[in-house]
């Protein structure tokens, strides 16, 4: 008996699918007719989505004086739900991105799917920038556009390099997507039998034919596309912190802000995708590829980023006791038990304690258990956004002006509205596009492999050699 | 329509997994015929040798368009700050590299992107919606489970009957001779 202990890779796609069935799985969700349940669930998604535009409509009529903003708090809810819903974009581009170039083949059967959940979470978070501003519609001025004042924007403000990381994310997130569509929207376009989806999904899959001619230059995109959106992912979080980071305020004047907001975002973000995963894998009975072991992998990511962002807060603490200076150690204790303790102690809370516990293999193996956290994760995620925005305001340098924030009713139904633009966008792409990548999950299957194939053709499954006088784990969940 | 009246594209072989395409490929390649491809639902590895695919020239294009949108990004922004409008905020130069970076980067990123995505469809001569090959019903299932290799008719060595021969020898499932 060796101390060694092998341990099995678990198979990616479980159960016994080949080509095709893959193909009929994933396939079938959008060549049936429309569940009724996808209904019953877009009637409140659009409700919401109506509740976005209605706010919205209010805000442009009556001014931002509708938001609960005051006179140290200029920033409010706004900032914190765009924060928010960028950063739970990143997951998407580091499962698509990061994942690819560490060559994680896990990664197939939930890139899809968190790269749309990325372009619907930027599109929310996009609008809180360009409805804030007051006068929405001089919003083209934060481009490069000419204008009647004859001006140019100010390219030494973070919040113009803002506008240029956030476009340029929406922008690429955009084309990777589509970009790993083309093959698959083929596939539906060849399996499509009425007219209306041959031509709809035709027209855009650009008469793809899986010319290996075609994939030699398409896998070559795929990897430049993946190696330039790793840098830019890690880029735009940087730049949204430099918000914060750039500016003079106590609490925000640190150079930990952008590592600390990129691991926060890919914690939250995983976070988000779990939760639709959970939910998504059941109804559509996807879960011979999203599996178990998928959703293992994940926990151990918002475990591992948990942590970071909770070593985040501690550093903070002491490099604010280090510096010396009075108003950076007074508004971290001001933070922890001040008026706003009790989001302080709720961010703690959930984004330290509660990823701790996927420490223990049997909590992070537990469906229903992940589905909490994950939710308990990105309640802390707002939190933790709300903590650093309001609470540096709220107790800047001169406690004459000290004042208290609170939302008002516009602030949360704008706020609210953004689930439904985020659910209808949601359900759209469930029920017109392939939820799973089918090109790349067959790709990753044993039976993709021609070595896996003898001299006649016949397929011969793989068989793990296991090195001598070692014993053999436990298959994961099996 | 009679195979007489219209032009022939080339023949069409199918076959059931990528081991099999792969052989097949090395083989068109020792035979000496160039106009030809495979079709698989998924790249599969190592066909490139099999076909003796030539290196993508994409990375080129990617390049390109990346030292465009680096040198287009400082050009606007030494325009707009330093030539056209400079500002004087607070005391800061007008050419302010340290704080140009951001928007930079981002600009190399989006231009590389474009390069990226469009100059491969461009290699690729996509979009192109009407292909011989779609007149094949059983050539849908080269985007579902099967794997085609198809010799074109317009290759200096084509001809119909060795063409059929070959495939025949390989083991193809079906054979088709395609029409434009």
């Amino acid at each position: 008996m060796s101390k060694y202990q092998y341990v099995p890779e678990p198979a990616l796609v479980k159960g016994d699918h080949d080509f095709a069935s893959i193909t009929h799985l994933v396939t079938d969700v959008n060549l049936r007719p429309t569940p009724k349940a996808w209904y019953l669930l877009m009637l409140p998604a659009n409700a919401l989505l109506g509740l976005l535009l209605a706010s919205i409509g209010y805000l442009i009529w009556e001014g931002t004086g509708i938001w609960g903003l005051n006179n140290p708090v200029g920033w409010g809810w706004a900032i914190i739900n765009f924060v928010w819903w960028v950063g739970i974009g990143h997951a998407g581009t580091l499962i698509s991105a990061i994942l690819f170039l560490f060559r994680q083949d896990w990664r197939t059967a939930i890139n899809r799917f968190a790269e749309a959940m990325t372009i619907f979470a930027v599109m929310c978070a996009l609008i809180f920038p360009g409805i804030h501003v007051g006068r929405i519609w001089v919003i083209y001025w934060v481009f490069p556009i000419p204008n009647q004042m004859g001006m140019w924007p100010n390219f030494n403000s973070p919040l113009l390099w803002d506008v240029f990381a956030v476009s340029t994310y929406f922008t690429v997130s955009l084309l990777f997507w589509y970009v790993g569509l083309v093959p698959d929207l083929a596939t539906l376009r060849d399996k499509a039998s009425d007219k209306i989806r041959q031509i709809g999904y035709g027209l855009f899959s650009l008469g793809w034919n899986g010319s290996n001619r075609h994939w030699w230059n398409y896998e070559k995109a795929y990897m430049i596309l993946a190696g330039l959106a790793t840098p830019l992912v890690l880029s735009v979080h940087t730049i949204v912190s430099f918000d914060f980071a750039v500016s003079v305020i106590p609490g925000w004047h640190t150079t930990i802000f952008p590592p600390y907001f990129v691991a926060g975002a890919i914690f939250s973000g995983f976070a988000m995708v779990l939760t639709l995963m959970i939910i998504t894998r059941k109804v559509y009975g996807m879960e011979d590829i999203m599996t178990n072991d998928h959703m293992e992998k994940m926990n151990i990511i918002i475990m591992v980023t948990g942590s970071m962002v909770g070593f985040a807060y501690m550093m903070e603490f002491f490099i604010a006791w280090y510096s010396g200076v009075e108003y950076e150690k007074a508004i971290f204790l001001l933070r922890a038990s001040g008026p706003y303790a009790w989001a302080y102690w709720i961010m703690m809370t959930c984004n330290v304690i509660s990823p701790q516990f996927f420490w223990s293999k049997k909590l992070r193996t537990n469906v229903t258990f992940t589905f909490i956290i994950s939710i308990v994760v990105n309640i802390g995620m707002w939190f933790e956004r709300f903590v650093i925005t309001v609470t540096s305001l709220a107790n800047d340098y001169l406690p004459s002006s000290w004042d208290y924030y609170s939302p008002t009713i516009w602030d949360v139904l704008t706020y609210v509205g953004t689930f439904g633009l985020f659910g209808t966008m949601f359900l759209l792409f469930l029920r017109f596009l392939p939820m799973i990548a089918i090109a790349e999950v067959k790709a990753v299957l044993p039976q993709a492999d021609p070595h896996n194939y003898d001299e006649n053709g016949t397929y011969h499954a793989p068989v793990e050699e296991i090195p001598e006088h070692v014993t053999v784990a436990k298959p994961k969940n099996a | 329509m009679s195979a007489e009246t219209k032009k022939m594209y080339g023949i069409l072989a199918e076959f059931n997994n990528p081991r099999q395409l792969i052989d097949v490929s090395k083989k068109v390649v020792e035979l000496g015929y160039d106009k030809f491809d495979t079709y698989s639902p998924f790249p599969i590895h190592g066909i490139d040798k099999a076909m003796k695919l030539e290196k993508s020239k994409l990375g080129w294009i990617v390049l390109g368009h990346g030292l465009l949108g680096f040198s287009g990004a400082l050009a606007m922004m030494y325009f707009m700050s330093v030539i056209d409008y400079p500002l004087n905020i607070s005391g800061k130069p007008f050419f302010n590299a340290p704080a140009w970076v951001p928007v930079t980067f981002e600009l190399t990123i989006l231009l590389s992107a474009f390069g990226a995505v469009f100059g491969m469809f461009f290699l690729n001569g996509l979009p192109r919606f009407n292909h011989p090959l779609f007149t094949i019903e059983r050539f849908k299932r080269s985007t579902d489970d099967k794997f085609f290799v198809c010799i074109e008719a317009t290759d200096s060595k084509f001809h119909a009957d060795q063409v059929h021969e070959f495939f025949k020898e390989a083991g193809a499932a079906y054979i088709e001779e395609v029409y434009e």
